[in-house]
């Protein structure tokens, strides 16, 4: 077999073992599925009504942001995986056989875009459910969804550093949610920027994350789109290459001892 | 099978060569120069305390890590340079047990043969095989998170073995299984080294040395204190101990003097026990008791005891303790 082979044939045997994974652990599952459906229903309907978004209806404003908050978290299983299979001794007899070396990232990172593709279908339905209505053709819409797929692949680079990174999977946990959740909430993901106090409303807007956000919900809804969507497809090209780099660093420091 | 490309550049009578391997973890230096040797077909056991580089010397063999200093060639390839083709012709199966626990039996061999490349048909006949052997069958469809921990071990011997590699690491194979799991792992590794595989095994337990390894190599703070077979190692402590417990410990001193003669050294006394080596001279026993009986002394058992690793263990870590403590006043 030649090499492009190999490593395809490798990254593609650990991505479905990593699929594998998500039905047998009801806990995994839980936060594919039923966590996002219950992010939905509660912004819509606790803190919708207090929130206001001049000229749109609160659910068609938040069904893109939340969709893209979904995605970035989607990776978290990466940080996990990677941290136990550190822990119990996978990585190596995986580098012990003769495979290709990175597929036991970028396996990893491929089998998130499965899991992310199962919570925007979930996110979706339920979003069209309570009241979500698409406000653009088909092209953007389906642009839209490709644009969520590649952030979600971004940021399964980031958390792939931090599973490299963290002592234990809890750790793990931990520093995924303690550092992105702040950055998925100062955006303009749940409420509009103009609503925030006039100091935050510079980091909210040079937040990648916002732009990432006006992005989808302009190709969803067709609200202004400017360079958003330019800017958003090159923020997550760039998170992935560096992250991407980032986490072969700390792999090869964390298996040479 | 495919092998292409992966027959060993020399064919050397040792399929393990090591030399002057040297490895340094900041202040520690876990190998100061440990050299191996295992000829083809033969077991060598690794034997140290916790802690005596045992496992950073296998990392490096098995291509894991690269050492600091020093050679080592597997199936005649060196394991720095051309760590692909060893690490086609290895298999190695660790102390914890590294199969995935999310996935079935029959998952993990599949996944492992797919990944030596075996194409998907053959690494699921393989992993029938193989599950039949280990007598897993019955448990291929289960997570591999219901194991018992000895089944996890068999499973992971299994994941090693998926591609019949001629050369085997056991890193610490048996530590934590109850003694029926580890009489049957040892019945599994001595019939892969009937079948001709060359074993690499590490261990704390020196029954299971002895039991299974051809040659041992002891190991302590890094460096080989001790190499040969193990009834070399075992003659080199002193061989065979006349062992005589006394009814009545006070008369220890009596018997001792009553005993001068009898094996190949002084009688030593301890809580009432006396002990001499006897070398492999016969006899010894109906002597002792002829004197102590003379002498008036009851013996409540007598018994030669055969030297064990242990014993050979204790000495010789004891004397590189003694060692490093002289160099330091």
């Amino acid at each position: 077999m030649n090499a492009v082979a190999t490593e395809l044939t490798d990254m593609w045997v650990l991505a479905t073992r990593s699929v594998k994974r998500i039905p047998r652990q009801p806990d995994l599952l839980v936060g594919f599925t039923v966590q996002p459906i219950m992010f939905v229903l509660l912004f819509v309907y606790v803190f919708g009504g207090a929130i206001a978004t001049p000229g749109l209806d609160y659910v068609d404003f938040l069904v893109p942001g939340i969709i893209v908050q979904s995605m970035v978290f989607g990776g978290f299983v990466t940080a996990l995986g990677l941290s136990e299979d550190l822990k119990k001794g996978l990585m190596d007899r995986f580098r012990s056989l003769p495979m290709s070396r990175s597929a036991v990232l970028t396996g990893r990172t491929l089998a998130d875009i499965s899991t992310n593709v199962i919570q925007l279908v979930v996110m979706l339905v339920v979003g069209l459910i309570v009241g979500f209505d698409f406000k653009s053709g088909l092209p953007d819409i389906v642009a839209g969804i490709a644009l969520c797929l590649l952030i979600g692949y971004a940021f399964s680079w980031v958390f792939a550093f931090i599973g490299l990174t963290a002592s234990s999977p809890e750790a793990a946990n931990a520093y995924g949610f303690t550092i992105l959740f702040p950055l998925t909430f100062v955006s303009s993901a749940f409420v509009p920027v103009e609503s925030m106090p006039s100091w935050l409303q510079p980091v909210a807007e040079n937040n990648p994350f916002t732009i990432m956000v006006n992005a989808v919900r302009s190709l969803f809804i067709d609200t202004p789109a400017g360079n958003d969507v330019w800017l958003a497809t090159l923020w997550s090209i760039a998170i992935a290459l560096v992250f991407g780099a980032l986490a072969i660093w700390r792999y090869r420091r964390v298996v040479a001892r | 099978m495919p092998r292409g490309g992966n027959t060993p550049a020399v064919s050397s009578a040792f399929a393990i060569e090591a030399d002057g391997l040297r490895k340094r973890y900041g202040d520690v230096e876990a190998l100061s120069g440990v050299g191996l040797h295992a000829q083809t077909g033969s077991v060598l056991g690794l034997l140290g305390p916790n802690g005596a580089g045992k496992t950073t010397a296998v990392r490096i063999l098995t291509t894991l890590l690269k050492p600091d200093g020093g050679t080592a060639r597997v199936a005649g390839f060196d394991v720095v340079r051309d760590a692909a083709r060893v690490r086609a012709q290895i298999g190695l199966a660790g102390q914890y047990a590294a199969v995935d626990e999310n996935l079935n039996g029959f998952e993990n061999l599949e996944m492992v043969g797919r990944l030596y490349h075996l194409g998907r048909h053959a690494a699921r006949i393989r992993a029938g095989e193989l599950l039949e052997d280990f007598e897993l069958a019955d448990a291929a469809k289960r997570l591999v998170r219901t194991y018992s921990g000895g089944m996890r071990r068999r499973l992971d011997l299994a994941a090693a073995l998926v591609a019949r590699p001629p050369i085997l690491f056991l890193d610490e194979p048996t530590t934590g299984l109850d003694i029926r799991s580890r009489i049957a792992l040892w019945d599994s590794i001595n019939a892969l080294v009937s079948g001709g595989t060359t074993v690499l095994l590490t261990t704390q337990y020196l029954d299971e040395a002895d039991r299974l390894a051809n040659r041992v190599a002891v190991v302590d703070h890094g460096v080989v204190i001790a190499e040969g077979r193990p009834d070399d190692l075992k003659r080199e402590v002193g061989g065979d101990r006349l062992e005589i417990h006394l009814c009545d410990g006070a008369d220890a001193a009596i018997a001792a003097r009553a005993l001068a003669g009898v094996g190949d050294g002084t009688p030593v006394t301890l809580d009432g026990t006396v002990s001499m080596p006897v070398g492999i001279r016969g006899g010894a026993i109906a002597d002792a008791v002829r004197r102590l009986d003379e002498a008036g002394i009851a013996i409540d058992d007598i018994a030669t005891r055969r030297a064990t690793l242990d014993d050979v263990f204790l000495k010789l870590t004891a004397r590189t303790a003694a060692d490093s403590e002289e160099e330091q006043t």
